[in-house]
C-alpha cells in the first residue's frame, strides 16, 4: 500500500491497482506529515496544522487516538528507538518564522482523545520544510538543514555540531541546502544544494575534521534524496524529471530514470527496498521498481504552471477541461478524481529548463455538443510572437480529437477570447467561431467546403469576417443563448452584433472603467446582458431597451454563468477576501451570498452539470441543484460548494455548508509512508469480498444458481448462457435506462426551456412600461419559475423512483 | 597615486614548463619539485612556500622521479637512465651515476634512506646502496617483462611493489624474488585494453593502492592478491597518488585536471571498521596532474599546465589566515626580464634564449586609462641562443644597454651590443676571466661601468668594464664568516658606492665598492628574502621578506630606519599579509624620494612612506573609492599602500624615468593557447 497525506486527509493507494483503497479523514487542517508507527506495521501517525497527532489503523481506516499538541505541526517522525514519543516541528513561542523541533511524549493512557503536553526541544532554528530534517542510523543523531547551515545532534553524547558551506554564491549558483536524507547504516548524510549538487557528508562527529565529497549531475536544485534501504545506492531527483540513482556514491556509477514528466518533488523508499516512488509537482504519484524501471503511476489532476485555459466542461464527458502537462489538455472526471485523457496539443518536445519561452496552450473553446474544440497556443516573444490556432473535430471512431485546421498567426498579436456559437439543434456547418485579438480586430471562422480533392478532410475552416470599433483592443465575446447576437467588448466598450448579418445592433458604455467580462443571460433572462469592468462595477443591460438596468459596485473577478439555468456566479476580491454572489440577471438582488469564501484569490471558476440533480432542502442553495460551482484559486487548488452538511462528510461539525477542499491539486502530501505485507493477503481477501459482495447484490438469478445444491440442477450448458446472461442484461439494461433517461429529461428540458422563453419574452413584449412596474415583473418570474422547477423536479423524481 | 605613461608589455612569450614530479621531505619543510625541461626548484614551506631555489635544467637530462634521502639529499632520475644527486648549495649536478638498466621510470627510496630503488624500462627493479658522497649498486630483483612505471617500498623495508603495464608485482627485498603478482584486468566489450598502473603505494597495512589508466583507484590485499576496494574517480586516466604519512589519506591527480582526496574514515561513530572514501574533490588544473605530494598540512598538486597548486588541509590548521589560503604558482618567484633604463631596452629570459626588445614611443597625451596610439611600434632587436644543452641560470643588461651578460651552469657569456641606426651588432667579448661558477644572479652597476656576479659560497665578483669590448676582473667579496650557499639576490646603490647580496641562509651583507670592504651586516630575519633595492637617494635598503614584511635598512647608519620600526611597531595591514604571492622586484621614484615601488605577480603598489599606515579597519585595496570621492573627503581616506590591479599576471615591472613605468604581463589565456590541448570533456550548458 502507498500511504500519502492530501489535504486535510490520508489516502492509501494499492500499489498493485492504483485505486484509492481509503481515505482517512478527521483533521481539520492540512495533514502535514505521515508516519508508519515503528512498533506496529499496520498502524499510521499523522499529523497536522490543527495541532493534533492521531494514531490511525489504516488497515481499518479507523483512527485509534487522537493527541492534541496544541501548536501548529508542520512535519512528524517516528523512530524506532523511541517508544513513546515522535518528533514534531512546530514553530518557536514569540517568534516569527522560527521553527524547533521538538519530541513530544505519547502517554499510553486509554481513551481516544489525549492531550500531549510533554514537549522537550530537540533542535533550534530549523526549517519549516519535512525534508530538512533527517534521523540517521538506527536514530543515533539528527541532522537538520536550512539555508547554508547543516546541525547535527547526537542524542547520546548530547552534542550538536554546525556545519555550514560558503554563502558567497559562486556563478554556478548558489548552494544552499534544499533536502537532507542519513545513510541507514553508515554515518554518512547526503545533502542536496539549490546549485544542483549533492554532498556526502562523513566524519561530521569531529567538528573540525568532518568531510565531504560532491555530485553533481542536476542543473538545477535537488529537490529531494533518499537511500536505498542497504544504503549502497542513492537517489535524487529535482526539475529535471530525471530520477538519478547513484552506486556506491561514485561520480560515475550512476543510472538515470529520464522522461517522468514533471519535476519531482518528494522521493520516497519502501521499506523492503523493491520499490520506490517519487511524488511530481503535477500531482502525480510514480511508482518505480528497484531496478529502475517505471512500474505506474497515480494521477490527480495536473498541476500545471500557469491555468491559462480557464476551466471549461466538456460536454460531451461532463470533464473538467484545462491546461494539464506543459502543451497539452487535461480532461479530468470530477467524480472519480481520475484524469481522464491528455491531449497534446502543442506536439513538440518541451525542455524543463528556466527561463526557455516554449509555446503553451493559453485559450481552448468546445462547441455546444462537444464535435469541435478550438485551441490557441502561443510563444511569447518580445519580437514576433508566435501564435496558432488550432480546431479539432471529435472522431466518434477513434473516440479522440483530430486536428482539422491549424491557421497560423490568425491575429497579428495575442488572442484574448474565443467562443463558439452555441446552437444545439442547427446543422453542423452553422457552426461559428469568434476570436477577439489585441490586433484590435474580432474575426469570424466558419466551416468551407473543401473543393480540393487531394484533401483527406472534407471540411475545413476559414475567416469569414472581420469587425473592429474604433481602432480599440477587442478583449471578450459572447454568444447569446439562441446565437443570434454577438457581444464584444472592446476595452470600455461592449459592442453587439447581429450574428448573421455581422451589423453592428449596438453599443454599450460604462466608462471609465475597462470590460473584464462579459456574458448574456440565460433562459428566462436571455434579454440581458452582463458585462463586469475592472473599475468595479457589475452591470446589467436591458438588451431591449438598449438600457442599463442595473449596476452594482463590486470588483468582481469571475462571471460565470451556469449554462442549465438563469444564474450567474461572480466572485468578487475584496479586502483580501473572495466572496461568491450568485444572481439572476433579472433581479438586482443577488439569491446567494457567501462572505469569506476562502483567503486566496479565486481564478477562475466553472459550473458542472450534475448528472442527477440534487434534493435541495433549502430556497438558498436552489440554484446548486443542476450543477455544481467549482473553483480553482491562485495556488491551483480545485474547490468545490457544497450542500451537505460535514456531519455526512465524516467529520463532526454543524456549519450548513462548507467549503470542501475536495482535491488536493498542491502537494500537500509530505510524506509518503508505505507498507507492503509480505504476501499481500489482504488484498486477495479484499478483492474476494468484493466480489462476492457485487454478486449478491446484482442478480438473484446468480445467488439460486450459486445456492442450488448441484445434483438439482439441470445440465451446466443449460445454466451457463442464464448465469451469463443474467450478468450482462442487468448492467445493459441499467446503462441502457441511464442513457435514455437522460436524454429524455434533456429534451424535456430543452422544451421546457424554449417554452419559458417563449412565454418571457412574450411577457417582455408586454411589459414596455416604465421602471416602476419592473419590481413587480421580477416579482411574478421567480413565481413562475418555481412552478416550472417543481415540474423539473418531478420529473427527476419520477426518474429515480422508475430507475 | 600619481600619474605615469605606462609601456603594457604583453610580448614577453615566457612559456613555462609543466610539472612532472613532486617530492616532499620526509618530515622536512621543502618540497622538491621537477618540470618536464628538467628544472628542479625547491620550495621552502617555512618561508611561505617561497621558491627558494632554482637548479636549471639541461635538454639533456629529464627527471621522472625524484626523492629525498636521509633527511637533504635529493635524487632525481630520468629517461636518460642516470641517476643524479643534486647539490643544493651550489645548485648543481653533483654527481651522477648511469642506471644501467635503460630509461629510468621510477624511483623510491627506503624509509631508512639507506637504500634507492629504480624502475627501469627493461623491466628490471635495482637497488642501488646510498653512501656518503655518493651511491653503490646493490642488487637486482627478479627481472620481468615490461616497464616499471612506479614502485613503492613497504614502510618496513622488506618489500617493493611495483607497478606495470596491465600488473603489479610485489617483491622480496632480502630474496629479490616476486613473491606476488596481481593482474589489472580490465575488459570492456570483450575488446581487452592494455591496463596502465601509473601510480602505487604501499601501506603499512599490506595494502596496495594503485591507480590506473582507466580512471580507478583500487586498494589490494597484497598477500592475496585480493581487491579490496576499488573506486573510480575519473573517465580517464589517474596518473598520481600520494599517502600522507599517517596513512589516513590519499590525494590522487587525473588526466582531467581534477584532484581528490581519499580518507581512512570509521563507518561509525566509534566502531573499527574503517574504509576509504572518496571526499574532497577539486579541480585546479586544465591539464593532466602529473604529479601530487600529501605534506602534513596541505595537499600539493602539480600539472602539464605549469600550474603548482597548493591546497591546505583546512581542517589540520589551528586558525583561519594566511597558512590556511590555497596558493597557485605558475611563474617563477624572481625576474627574469631586465631593464635598460635609459636606452629603453627589455631583456626576456627564456630557458635557451635571450630576447632584447625596444620599446615602442608614443607623442600623444591622454587621460586616465586612455590608450595611447604608438608612433613607433616596439622591435624585437636581438634573439641571442645559448649553444649545447644547458638552460640559462641568469642574465642582464645594463642600464645604457650596451652589454648584455647571460651564464648557465658552466659557462658565462659578456656581450657588447652596438647600435648603428637600426642595425645592431652583437659582438662577444673576448677573454672573460675564468671565474667560480655557476653565476646566480647578474647585476650591471647604475653607470654601466661594472658587473656584479654572485656565486656560489657566498662569494660576489665585480668586474670592470672596459671600452671597447673588454673587462677585468677587480674583486671578490666574500663574507666573513663564510657561508656555504650561494648569493642568489643582488642590489647595487646608484652612486656606485655599496652592493647588497643575500645568499642562500638569508643573510645579507653589504659591500662598499669604492674599498672593496665588508661593510655591515643586516640583522638576520628569520625569513626568506625575496626582492631588495637600494634608495638612490638615501642609500637606505629595501627588504621584502616571503612572509610579507618590509624593513628598510639605513646603510650609512648600520641600522634599521625610523621607519621601519614604526612599520614593525604598528603592523602591516591584515590584506597586505594575507597575499599569497612574494614581491619580487622593487624600484624607487628618484622625483618622489618617499615613494617605494614593488609588484608581485597580481599587483603594483607605491609605498608613499609620507603617508600614514592603514589599520585593519582600513580598506587596502582603496583606489577605486578614492577615485569617487571628492578631493577633500580624499585627503582622509589616503594611506601609504597605493595598490593596482589592473595588470596581471604582471612578471616585472620597473620605473623607466620620472613619470613613464614599463609593466611585462603574461595573460594566462596567452600561453595556456601555446599547452597541448586538454583532454575533451563535455561540460554542461556548453
Amino acid at each position: 500500500y502507498l500511504l500519502c497525506a492530501s489535504g486535510d486527509f490520508v489516502k492509501m493507494y494499492s500499489v498493485a491497482t492504483e485505486e484509492t483503497l481509503r481515505l482517512m479523514g478527521g483533521h481539520a487542517d492540512l495533514v502535514t506529515g505521515i508516519q508508519l508507527n515503528p512498533h506496529n506495521h499496520v498502524q499510521l501517525y499523522s499529523s497536522s496544522l490543527d495541532g493534533t497527532i492521531k494514531l490511525w489503523d489504516f488497515m481499518d481506516g479507523i483512527p485509534i487516538k487522537t493527541f492534541t499538541v496544541g501548536s501548529k505541526l508542520l512535519a512528524l517522525y517516528a523512530l524506532a528507538r523511541f517508544e513513546d514519543s515522535v518528533f514534531v516541528v512546530i514553530p518557536k513561542r514569540g517568534e516569527r518564522a522560527t521553527f524547533q523541533l521538538v519530541s513530544v511524549k505519547l502517554t499510553k493512557a486509554a481513551g481516544q482523545d489525549l492531550e500531549a503536553k510533554e514537549l522537550s526541544v530537540v533542535l533550534d532554528g530549523v526549517d519549516a520544510s519535512p525534508k530538512s530534517i533527517a534521523f540517521g542510523r538506527e536514530g543515533e543523531y539528527v541532522a537538520s538543514v536550512k539555508e547554508i547551515d547543516l546541525q547535527v545532534y547526537f542524542f547520546k553524547q548530547k552534542q550538536l555540531n554546525r556545519f555550514c558551506v560558503s554563502a558567497v554564491k559562486t556563478k554556478s549558483g548558489n548552494n544552499q541546502f534544499t533536502c537532507i536524507a542519513c545513510h541507514p547504516t553508515e554515518d554518512c548524510i547526503a545533502t542536496g544544494h539549490a546549485d544542483g549538487k549533492i554532498r556526502i557528508w562523513r566524519n561530521f562527529y569531529h567538528k573540525k575534521e568532518y568531510t565531504y565529497s560532491t555530485l553533481h549531475w542536476h542543473h538545477d536544485t535537488v529537490m529531494d534524496l533518499a537511500f536505498s534501504v542497504e544504503g549502497d545506492s542513492l537517489l535524487s531527483g529535482g526539475v529535471e524529471s530525471v530520477l538519478v540513482l547513484w552506486h556506491n556514491q561514485s561520480e560515475y556509477e550512476k543510472d538515470f530514470l529520464p522522461r517522468l514528466g514533471s519535476p519531482i518533488e518528494y522521493i520516497s523508499m519502501a521499506s523492503d527496498g523493491t520499490l520506490c516512488c517519487t511524488l511530481h509537482t503535477d500531482n502525480r504519484i510514480t511508482i518505480i521498481n528497484s531496478n529502475l524501471r517505471f512500474a505506474r503511476s497515480i494521477q490527480g489532476l495536473i498541476k500545471s504552471a500557469d491555468i491559462k485555459t480557464g476551466l471549461v466542461v466538456d460536454p460531451r464527458t461532463k470533464a473538467l477541461v484545462l491546461n494539464g502537462e506543459p502543451g497539452h489538455l487535461q480532461f479530468y472526471c470530477l467524480q472519480s478524481d481520475q484524469q481522464l485523457f491528455s491531449l497534446d496539443i502543442v506536439q513538440r518536445q518541451y525542455i524543463h529548463q528556466a527561463g526557455l519561452n516554449q509555446a503553451d496552450l493559453v485559450k481552448v473553446a468546445f462547441s455546444a455538443r462537444g464535435k469541435w474544440l478550438a485551441t490557441v497556443e502561443e510563444r511569447e516573444e518580445v519580437t514576433d510572437p508566435e501564435l496558432q490556432l488550432k480546431l479539432w473535430f471529435y472522431d466518434e471512431e477513434a473516440q479522440s480529437f483530430k486536428l482539422n485546421t491549424r491557421i497560423n498567426m490568425p491575429h497579428e498579436d495575442q488572442i484574448t477570447d474565443l467562443c463558439f456559437r452555441d446552437m444545439d439543434e442547427l446543422e453542423d456547418d452553422s457552426v461559428i467561431l469568434v476570436t477577439t485579438g489585441r490586433d484590435c480586430v474580432f474575426k469570424v471562422w466558419v466551416i468551407v467546403e473543401d473543393t480540393d480533392p487531394e484533401a483527406q478532410q472534407s471540411v475545413s475552416w476559414s475567416c469569414d469576417f472581420i469587425g473592429s470599433y474604433h481602432n480599440y483592443q477587442a478583449t471578450n465575446c459572447c454568444f447569446s443563448e439562441d446565437g443570434s447576437l454577438l457581444a464584444v467588448s472592446f476595452e470600455e466598450t461592449i459592442t453587439v452584433w447581429d450574428s448573421v448579418t455581422w451589423d453592428l445592433k449596438c453599443t454599450f458604455c460604462h466608462p471609465p472603467g475597462k470590460i473584464r467580462n462579459i456574458c448574456f443571460g440565460r433562459l428566462t433572462c436571455s434579454k440581458y446582458l452582463i458585462g463586469v469592468s475592472d473599475d468595479g462595477f457589475l452591470c446589467c443591460w436591458n438588451l431591449l431597451s438598449c438600457a442599463l438596468e442595473w449596476s452594482a459596485h463590486l470588483n468582481i473577478l469571475v462571471l460565470q454563468p451556469d449554462p442549465l439555468s438563469e444564474y450567474i456566479a461572480a466572485v468578487s476580491w475584496l479586502s483580501k477576501e473572495s466572496s461568491l454572489f450568485v444572481f439572476k440577471p433579472n433581479e438586482p438582488r443577488p439569491i446567494y451570498i457567501q462572505r469569506n469564501l476562502c483567503r486566496e484569490k479565486i481564478q477562475l471558476a466553472a459550473f458542472i452539470p450534475r448528472d442527477e440533480p440534487e434534493t435541495v432542502g433549502s430556497e438558498k442553495y436552489l440554484w446548486l441543484r443542476r450543477s455544481q460551482l467549482f473553483f480553482l484559486t491562485d495556488t491551483q487548488e480545485l474547490m468545490t460548494l457544497s450542500t451537505k452538511s460535514l456531519q455526512e462528510r465524516l467529520t463532526p461539525a454543524s456549519k450548513q455548508l462548507a467549503v470542501e477542499e475536495s482535491l488536493p491539486v498542491t502537494p500537500f502530501s509530505l510524506l509518503l509512508g508505505k507498507h507492503r505485507r509480505q504476501q499481500s493477503q489482504d488484498d486477495i481477501d479484499l478483492g474476494k469480498l468484493f466480489v462476492r459482495n457485487k454478486c449478491e447484490q446484482d442478480s438473484p438469478a446468480v445467488k439460486e444458481l450459486l445456492h442450488t445444491p448441484a445434483h438439482v440442477l439441470p445440465s451446466a450448458s443449460f445454466l451457463c448462457p442464464i448465469f451469463i446472461n443474467s450478468l450482462l442484461i442487468s448492467k445493459e439494461n441499467k446503462s441502457a435506462e441511464e442513457v435514455a433517461d437522460e436524454v429524455e429529461m434533456e429534451s424535456e428540458k430543452t422544451k421546457d426551456d424554449s417554452d419559458e422563453e417563449r412565454d418571457v419574452t412574450e411577457m417582455e413584449q408586454e411589459d414596455t412600461s416604465p421602471l416602476e412596474l419592473f419590481g413587480e415583473m421580477t416579482c411574478k418570474l421567480p413565481k413562475y419559475q418555481e412552478k416550472e422547477l417543481r415540474k423539473i423536479r418531478k420529473v427527476d423524481y419520477s426518474w429515480i423512483s422508475a430507475f | 597615486m600619481g600619474e605615469f605613461e605606462v609601456h603594457r608589455v604583453r610580448f614577453f612569450g615566457l612559456v613555462p614548463a609543466g610539472i612532472r614530479c613532486l617530492a616532499c621531505q620526509p618530515h622536512g619543510a621543502r618540497l622538491a619539485l621537477a618540470r618536464t625541461d628538467g628544472a628542479v626548484e625547491i620550495y621552502n614551506f617555512a618561508a611561505n612556500y617561497f621558491q627558494e631555489k632554482v637548479i636549471p635544467g639541461n635538454q639533456a637530462r629529464s627527471v621522472e622521479a625524484l626523492c629525498w634521502v636521509a633527511g637533504d639529499r635529493l635524487f632525481g632520475a630520468g629517461l636518460g637512465g642516470e641517476i643524479t644527486e643534486y647539490d643544493l648549495f651550489r645548485l648543481c649536478v653533483a654527481h651522477s651515476v648511469d642506471g644501467g638498466g635503460g630509461p629510468i621510470w621510477s624511483m623510491a627510496a627506503n624509509n631508512s634512506g639507506t637504500q634507492l630503488a629504480i624502475g627501469c624500462e627493461d623491466g628490471s627493479v635495482k637497488l642501488f646502496q646510498v653512501v656518503p658522497g655518493g651511491i653503490q649498486f646493490g642488487q637486482n630483483l627478479n627481472r620481468q617483462k615490461g616497464r616499471i612505471l612506479c614502485l613503492s617500498w613497504h614502510p618496513s623495508d622488506t618489500h617493493i611493489a611495483a607497478g606495470s603495464i596491465d600488473v603489479v608485482r610485489v617483491f622480496n627485498v632480502s630474496s629479490g624474488q616476486t613473491v606476488q603478482r596481481i593482474m589489472m584486468n580490465y575488459r570492456v566489450h570483450k575488446v581487452k585494453r592494455e591496463c596502465i598502473v601509473w601510480s602505487i603505494a604501499f601501506l603499512s597495512s599490506g595494502t596496495v593502492v594503485t591507480s590506473d589508466s582507466f580512471g580507478r583507484v583500487q586498494f589490494w590485499d597484497w598477500e592475496r592478491g585480493t581487491l579490496q576496494e576499488s573506486h573510480t574517480v575519473s573517465t580517464s586516466a589517474v596518473l598520481s597518488l600520494s599517502v600522507s604519512e599517517k596513512e589516513d589519506s590519499i590525494i590522487v591527480g587525473t588526466s582531467t585536471g581534477a584532484t581528490y582526496q581519499f580518507q581512512l574514515l570509521p563507518v561509525k561513530t566509534g566502531s573499527l571498521e574503517k574504509r576509504w572514501v572518496r571526499t574532497k574533490p577539486f579541480q585546479h588544473h586544465t591539464h593532466d596532474v602529473r604529479a601530487v605530494a600529501h605534506s602534513s598540512t596541505a595537499l600539493i598538486s602539480g600539472g602539464l599546465d605549469a600550474q603548482l597548486v597548493i591546497r591546505p588541509l583546512v581542517e589540520k590548521m589551528q586558525k583561519k589566515g594566511y597558512d590556511a589560503a590555497l596558493r597557485k604558482f605558475t611563474f617563477p618567484h624572481r625576474c627574469l626580464v631586465s631593464c635598460a633604463r635609459k636606452a629603453r631596452l627589455l631583456l626576456f629570459q627564456f630557458s635557451q634564449h635571450l630576447e632584447l626588445w625596444r620599446l615602442g614611443s608614443t607623442d600623444k597625451t591622454g587621460e586616465d586609462g586612455e590608450v595611447l596610439p604608438l608612433c613607433r611600434m616596439p622591435e624585437h632587436l636581438v634573439q641571442l641562443k645559448s649553444k649545447g644543452p644547458e638552460h640559462i641560470c641568469c642574465s642582464c643588461v645594463s642600464p645604457c644597454g650596451s652589454w648584455v651578460a647571460y651564464s648557465t651552469a658552466s659557462r658565462f657569456h659578456l656581450y657588447e651590443v652596438q647600435y648603428n641606426g637600426d642595425s645592431v651588432s652583437v659582438k662577444k667579448v673576448p677573454k672573460v676571466p675564468k671565474l667560480l661558477l655557476p653565476a646566480y644572479q647578474l647585476q650591471f652597476s647604475a653607470d654601466s661601468g661594472s658587473l656584479f656576479i654572485a656565486s656560489a659560497q657566498g662569494s660576489v665578483h665585480v668586474l670592470q668594464l672596459l671600452e671597447p669590448g673588454g673587462c677585468k676582473h677587480l674583486h671578490t667579496f666574500r663574507p666573513l664568516s663564510g657561508c656555504p650557499e650561494a648569493v642568489y639576490l643582488l642590489a647595487a646603490s646608484a652612486d656606485g658606492h655599496w652592493l647588497a647580496a643575500v645568499g642562500g641562509d638569508w643573510a645579507i651583507h653589504i659591500y662598499n665598492l669604492k674599498c672593496f670592504k665588508h661593510h655591515c651586516t643586516v640583522p638576520t630575519y628569520n625569513c626568506a628574502v625575496t626582492a631588495l633595492a637600494i634608495h638612490p637617494v638615501t642609500n637606505n635598503l629595501v627588504i621584502a621578506y616571503s612572509d610579507q614584511q618590509l624593513f628598510e635598512f639605513s646603510i650609512p647608519e648600520k641600522q634599521y630606519t625610523a621607519w621601519s620600526r614604526m612599520v614593525q611597531n604598528s603592523g602591516l595591514h591584515k590584506v597586505w599579509l594575507e597575499r599569497d604571492s612574494p614581491i619580487t622586484h622593487i624600484t624607487f621614484n628618484p622625483k618622489n624620494p618617499s615613494h617605494i615601488l614593488l609588484h608581485d605577480i597580481y599587483m603594483f603598489c607605491i609605498l608613499d612612506k609620507s603617508l600614514p599606515l592603514p589599520d585593519d579597519s582600513d580598506l587596502l585595496m582603496n583606489q577605486t573609492t578614492l577615485k569617487q570621492l571628492p578631493e577633500t573627503a580624499r585627503q582622509w581616506q589616503l594611506h601609504a599602500f597605493k595598490i593596482c590591479k589592473k595588470f596581471q599576471p604582471l612578471l616585472f615591472a620597473d620605473l623607466l624615468d620620472e613619470n613613464c613605468l614599463v609593466m611585462v604581463e603574461r595573460p594566462i589565456m596567452d600561453f595556456k593557447t601555446q599547452l597541448p590541448l586538454p583532454i575533451q570533456q563535455k561540460k554542461f550548458g556548453t
